[in-house]
């Protein structure tokens, strides 16, 4: 499948990709009217920017192909898309229980305070050509490819 | 008398709890035409075993409490028997036996028969009022009970997982509870006293209390119902309800006898088969092997009764792949703080080369602890902040050395950006590997 590969040399730490992911979930997928009316002002992406120094690098779901996050959620709200092979969330399921929060290798499931379930989880911007993290960087940090066909 | 015609299939599965819909989800992946007979003794709703707490809570209604859809026999060309108790597993016939006398044959066995509550012979129980916390029927009973007789406080025997599932219940419906623990800490396999005494203050908080190194000496009662207990200390609590959540043990019933080896639970291979090749056993009723060697063990947590599952479901189905053994852990949220806890956490200062590292804020209930053995990862213990807490077990899964970034592990931002870069480019930048 595609998946989104992360080269940190390329990585400059501008957190267009959080920015951008946030607006692509958005309704209006506008920008201004996105940060203006739409994004709550503590709201996390669904892709998190570490840095340290010099080096950083935008860290989303894996959408691991043996995915620890589904076998560990209890309620069936963690699942994989049998058509895209993307792991998603149903949050109307999720009653956070962080049973994903102590297996994901990676760290990037995160709990949500006010709904107390886990929030924003990387969708691959399900329906789009490619994810709004990489159609954005503008360094080719992140870049969306099948690796796994290759020889 | 007729002789009722045998049913027969390639494999039959006893339960429909997450070991075995993992295992037939397993089996489809590679075998779509083979046929399937699930037999259980419940309805024949899936639904999830730990939601019973949020159910019990008033979090989720029951139509939420489906782990899988209706539609999922169908899908997956099923044939189910719901409400049927398998009584004998015969494996020189190939047969099981049901408790109506009539006989399913199979080609391939799998067991899920679970656990079912351990309960002590504790005088005075045998009241309205005192009712183990196991299934979806304990739950809606539990729920009954408090409403038509207006509960107002409840002990619980048990610090276990279940004993504190079901504390976070009753006390999301607002009912003070005494939780009675005859350890002297809660979460006894995977808490140390200092993570145990945060809870309890937290608890405290709330006007709850933890009883540690006590148990119930008796159930006191009057009409018939429930009015409190005495504890072996002498203690005497009121409380209208009573909790027994000392533990499960495996529900190995019907392979009595049968020449399937058991010790503690129904015991398996890597590839969750038992001594008999064609009978396999995943989930609570299991005894499989312990990620860090050692004596197999019978592990009653939800991931390990999945990835069990689906192990002896691809085996069933010719598929092999390899159990790395399982892994203790806890995800509690208990008086509303956090807490995660994984592998080995408890030490009794014998081990050779283990070093501990430990940072708390007490005032916060917030408490961090890792345990390394020669560098690598064992345990850890996450109190009130518990963001990416499986970095920690990936490190454990991976049996990762840490010694080039050991003083890192305890900020608070410890992140994949602070794992050694070959690890760390193998983890975000080859084909995800998990194991």
């Amino acid at each position: 499948m595609k998946r989104i590969y992360i080269s940190e040399e390329y990585c400059i730490g501008c957190r267009l990709c959080e920015i951008h992911c946030l607006v692509a979930h958005t309704k209006s997928k506008k920008i201004l009217k996105a940060f203006k009316d739409e994004i709550p002002k503590d709201a996390t992406a669904a892709v998190l920017v570490e840095e340290e120094g010099h080096l950083s690098f935008a860290l989303q779901c894996r959408h691991c192909s043996d995915a620890p996050c589904i076998e560990a959620c209890m309620t069936g709200a963690m699942y994989r898309d049998k058509k895209t092979g993307a792991v998603l969330h149903d949050e109307d399921k999720c009653v956070g229980c962080w049973m994903c929060i102590m297996v994901c290798p990676f760290g990037v499931t995160a709990a949500d305070p006010a709904t107390h379930k886990i929030t924003s989880k990387c969708d691959l911007c399900a329906g789009q050509d490619s994810p709004a993290c990489v159609a954005n960087c503008p360094n080719e940090a992140l870049v969306y490819e099948d690796r796994e066909n290759e020889s | 008398m007729a002789k009722s015609k045998k049913k027969t299939a390639d494999y039959v599965i006893v339960g429909n709890s997450v070991a075995a819909i993992a295992a037939v989800e397993a089996i489809r992946e590679t075998d779509c035409d083979g046929s399937i007979i699930m037999v259980t003794k419940e309805g024949e709703m899936i639904y999830s075993r730990p939601m019973i707490s949020y159910y019990l809570a008033g979090k989720v209604k029951l139509k939420n409490m489906r782990y899988r859809e209706a539609g999922f026999y169908k899908q997956h060309n099923i044939q189910l028997l719901a409400e049927k108790k398998v009584v004998k597993v015969e494996p020189k016939k190939n047969t099981v036996k049901l408790g109506d006398g009539s006989l399913i044959g199979y080609g391939r066995l799998l067991i899920t028969t679970g656990g079912e509550p351990v309960n002590p012979p504790i005088k005075g129980a045998a009241v309205k009022g005192v009712f183990n916390f196991t299934t979806l029927q304990d739950a809606e009973s539990i729920s009954r009970f408090i409403k038509a007789n207006d509960v107002k406080s409840a002990v619980i025997l048990g610090a276990g997982l279940i004993g504190l599932k079901a504390a976070e219940a009753l006390l999301a419906r607002k009912i003070k509870i005494t939780i009675v623990e005859l350890a002297d800490r809660i979460l006894a396999t995977t808490f140390d006293k200092k993570a145990s005494q945060i809870i309890d203050k937290a608890l405290s908080k709330q006007g709850c209390r933890l009883e540690l190194s006590d148990s119930i000496k008796q159930v006191i009662s009057g009409k018939g119902k429930v009015t409190g207990v005495e504890l072996l200390s002498g203690k005497k609590l009121a409380a209208e309800l009573v909790v027994i959540a000392i533990g499960v043990r495996p529900n190995i019933e019907i392979v009595k006898g049968s020449g399937i080896k058991v010790k503690r639970g129904i015991v398996v291979d890597n590839a969750m088969q038992t001594n008999i090749s064609n009978i396999y056993a995943a989930g609570d009723v299991a005894e499989a092997a312990g990620f860090f060697g050692g004596r197999k063990m019978v592990l009653a947590i939800w991931p390990d009764a999945y990835r069990q599952g689906r192990i002896a479901g691809a085996a069933m189905a010719g598929v092999k792949t390899r159990y790395q053994g399982g892994i203790v852990m806890n995800s509690v949220e208990i008086a509303s703080v956090p807490t995660i806890s994984v592998g080995v956490t408890v030490l009794d200062g014998s081990e050779d080369n283990v070093e501990v590292l430990e940072k708390s804020d007490l005032k916060n209930s917030i408490y961090r602890k890792i345990v390394l053995k020669d560098d690598c990862l064992e345990g850890v213990i996450l109190v009130g902040k518990i963001d990416r807490a499986g970095i920690y077990t990936g490190l454990i899964k991976d049996r990762v050395k840490t010694t080039s970034f050991k003083e890192l592990l305890l900020n608070e931002d410890f992140g994949i950006i602070s794992l050694p870069k070959d690890y760390r480019k193998h983890m975000v930048s080859d084909v995800p590997m998990m194991m």
